[in-house]
């Protein structure tokens, strides 16, 4: 019996090269900034309360607040990181392994590629966690993803470390091969003229292009952490290291202690292995960039809590790279996610609840019971005269009225305002006092429409996502780029519809946090019919996975003198 | 039983003779025919078989020399005066069947009523 494995995967905002504090001083340093932390997120409030709205509701904050204190304190430990560290790092992500018991692999193969010292796609980490810890209480769980992530980054940076001293030693070992004879008997070689030269100015380009390849295909900011080894960078690593090794040990032997005399041949020895290190380099290219370019899958991604659903196409990709493809592409495809909108109007669903009750009268098969009774109570409901559909539609056509309407508002709204406004011209001399750059204009032209957007947004549930702030910069930037009131309705397009979740303010997004739960492990490859989720606190994306089909096309040769006609009547006479 | 089976062979024919009539210059029928080898078979909404070229009755006027001969619209002429009219093109049938030299014309026509109404007798 095969059990299945359940990865977690929590993609974390750590930038690298950051110091983790030991244990002790992060666990106790965990309360204190988590209360300021949500002494901000309470001062937001009133903030946000008397500039847009007299609401009180923020959907958007209210769910935020409802989450479980371990989420939150996790964010806030995240974001008291994000705050130490000083890079303008731009949207690292990272992840924690929590594999139940597993093993560290092989330590060295750990690490992508071998080129790079600040990249650190893949890790795995040891943990001494069981399945039994996920239930334990907050505490406990903040204890071990502090493990986790404190030996996330001594692995993460030992690999790093360990990638980058073998690339170092791979570079620099065709320059040793060449120096070494020339530092230790020198008077003993053999002259060497012409093809010598050659064979300098070759290996130098050769180096140099190797350099500039590793830095095209290597030195990227990695996008996402990944749970498990990256099995290409982990083979490409061990290729490089035996490559390098046997090369070392057959100098050593034939020429570092036979004192070869011929030069040249020492030369050309330097000159196959950098022949040798750019052809890996070529098999790097293969396999990590080229092999996943031809669409093979059709991953279908649902969202579970409203069913928005997307079509994606893919190459030949590990679980956990096709994870984060569909991530990248979540940001931009799916509308955003809108809790308020999900739920049925109260008036619709408090007639409901009605239930059975079943009473059984003395059986002694209880799992037969059981099943009977849901089935009773399930084919009584049915059968009950159930008259809640038609409040829904109801309440569904008058909320879709009251929509239009106060988009109607809004947008004449928007016209009028746009038509005060106009560029300043060279010609026009204008009294000083009277211009104004982009962000007055918009200040300006925002209080006229400000009431017929603010009840737009209210009535489409929209309002947690649109601050002032946002609403202002956006103005700002339609008046400076000239965009007229239709384009700016087009635009405004982005508050009439909901626009794709990247688009929102950053806070809105907050969580790059996303568990990947799936059967199988996450770094085999995508098969027909292999199913995963993406986990998010309030909802999760299903995500399946569909063959292409495999094509036949055949050809037929169509001749275009072939194209004659005749007429077929059916003609009547009549006699 | 051999009758019977045979009976499905033997196609049921009606002969009607029609006497023109004379109107103005011209000797009519009163019936117009639609079909032909050259024609379209696949729009003939009378024939069973939608490849049969022959020969239909496509109207029949009323009170018409044909009606009162018994011609019945969806008719399939076989034989006209002894010419066979199942592989003739539209134009050779009008011609077969306004020969001005003939006053009387003999049709030899089948009818899917009739060929079901013997089959059904026959299987009681």
């Amino acid at each position: 019996k095969i059990e299945s494995l359940k990865v977690t995967v929590d993609f974390l905002k750590v930038p690298l090269g950051l110091k983790k504090p030991p244990l002790k001083e992060a666990l106790a340093a965990v309360p204190g900034p988590g209360r300021p932390k949500l002494l901000g997120v309470e001062r937001h409030k009133p903030r946000r309360s008397d500039t847009m709205d007299n609401e009180s509701q923020y959907s958007g904050y209210s769910y935020k607040s409802g989450h479980s204190r371990s989420s939150r304190k996790h964010r806030d430990r995240r974001d008291r990181h994000r705050s130490k560290s000083r890079d303008g790092s731009r949207g690292d992500k990272s992840v924690t392994i929590q594999a139940p018991g597993e093993p560290l692999l092989d330590n060295e193969s750990t690490r992508g590629d071998e080129r790079d010292d600040n990249w650190g796609e893949t890790t795995t980490v040891v943990t001494g966690t069981s399945e039994h810890s996920i239930s334990h209480d907050d505490i406990t769980r903040i204890t071990k993803d502090m493990e986790d992530s404190a030996h996330l980054d001594c692995s993460r940076h030992l690999g790093v470390s360990l990638a980058g001293a073998l690339a170092l030693l791979a570079f620099l070992t065709p320059l040793a091969f060449m120096l070494l004879p020339q530092l230790l008997w020198r008077e003993e070689l053999e002259p060497c003229g012409t093809p010598c030269e050659g064979l300098f100015i070759s290996v130098a380009f050769k180096l140099l292009i190797l350099l500039l390849g590793s830095w095209a295909l290597f030195f990227r900011r990695p996008k996402a952490f990944f749970p498990r080894v990256f099995v290409f960078r982990a083979l490409l690593m061990v290729l490089v290291f035996l490559l390098v090794v046997s090369y070392w040990l057959f100098y050593g032997v034939r020429i570092l202690d036979s004192r070869d005399r011929n030069y040249q041949g020492v030369v050309q020895y330097a000159v196959s292995l950098v022949d040798a290190l750019l052809f890996v380099h070529y098999l790097a290219v293969v396999l990590l960039e080229l092999r996943q370019l031809q669409p093979q899958f059709t991953l279908k991604a649902v969202r579970s809590a409203d069913g928005a659903s997307r079509f994606y196409n893919v190459g030949h990709l590990s679980i956990q790279r096709a994870a984060v493809w569909i991530l990248e592409n979540y940001y931009h495809d799916f509308p955003v996610y809108n809790p308020a909108l999900l739920n049925l109007p109260k008036s619709v669903l408090s007639k409901k609840m009605s239930g059975f009750k079943v009473y059984s009268l003395g059986e002694e098969n209880t799992t037969n019971n059981s099943t009977g009774q849901s089935r009773a109570v399930i084919a009584a409901a049915a059968r009950r005269r159930d008259n809640s559909h038609n409040e829904y539609y109801y309440e569904e056509a008058e909320h879709e009225r009251r929509v239009r309407k106060r988009r109607a508002r809004l947008v004449v709204a928007v016209e009028e305002a746009f038509t005060h406004i106009k560029r300043l011209q060279e010609e026009d001399q204008k009294n000083p006092r009277e211009i104004m750059d982009p962000r007055e204009a918009a200040q300006a032209i925002f209080a006229s429409m400000a009431r017929a957007m603010q009840k737009y947004l209210r009535t489409t549930k929209q309002q947690p996502y649109h601050t002032m702030e946002s609403i202002l910069q956006h103005l700002e930037f339609c008046i400076t780029h000239d965009m007229t009131p239709k384009v700016r309705r087009g635009r405004g397009e982005r508050y009439l519809t909901a626009g794709p979740t990247i688009q929102y303010h950053k806070d809105r997004w907050l969580a790059k946090q996303w568990t990947l739960v799936s059967e199988e492990p996450v770094t085999n490859g995508l098969k027909d019919g292999v199913v995963f989720v993406l986990k998010r606190q309030d909802f999760s994306l299903v995500v399946s996975t569909k063959k292409i089909p495999f094509f036949k096309l055949s050809e037929e040769f169509v001749d275009p003198k072939s194209h004659k006609f005749v007429m077929r009547l059916q003609s009547e006479t009549s006699v | 039983p051999a009758i019977a089976i045979l009976s499905y062979f033997i196609f049921f024919q009606q002969r009607i003779e029609i006497h023109k009539l004379r109107q103005g210059d011209n000797l009519i029928l009163g019936f117009s025919i639609g079909g032909g080898i050259d024609q379209d078979p696949t729009q003939n909404p009378f024939s069973e078989d939608k490849t049969d070229k022959g020969i239909y009755v496509t109207r029949v006027t009323e009170g018409g020399p044909a009606e009162v001969a018994g011609l019945q619209i969806g008719d399939k002429i076989m034989q006209v005066n002894g010419w066979d009219m199942t592989m003739v093109t539209h134009d050779q049938a009008r011609k077969r069947l306004t020969k001005r030299n003939e006053e009387v014309v003999r049709l030899l026509v089948t009818r899917q009523s009739l060929q079901k109404a013997v089959q059904q007798s026959m299987m009681s």
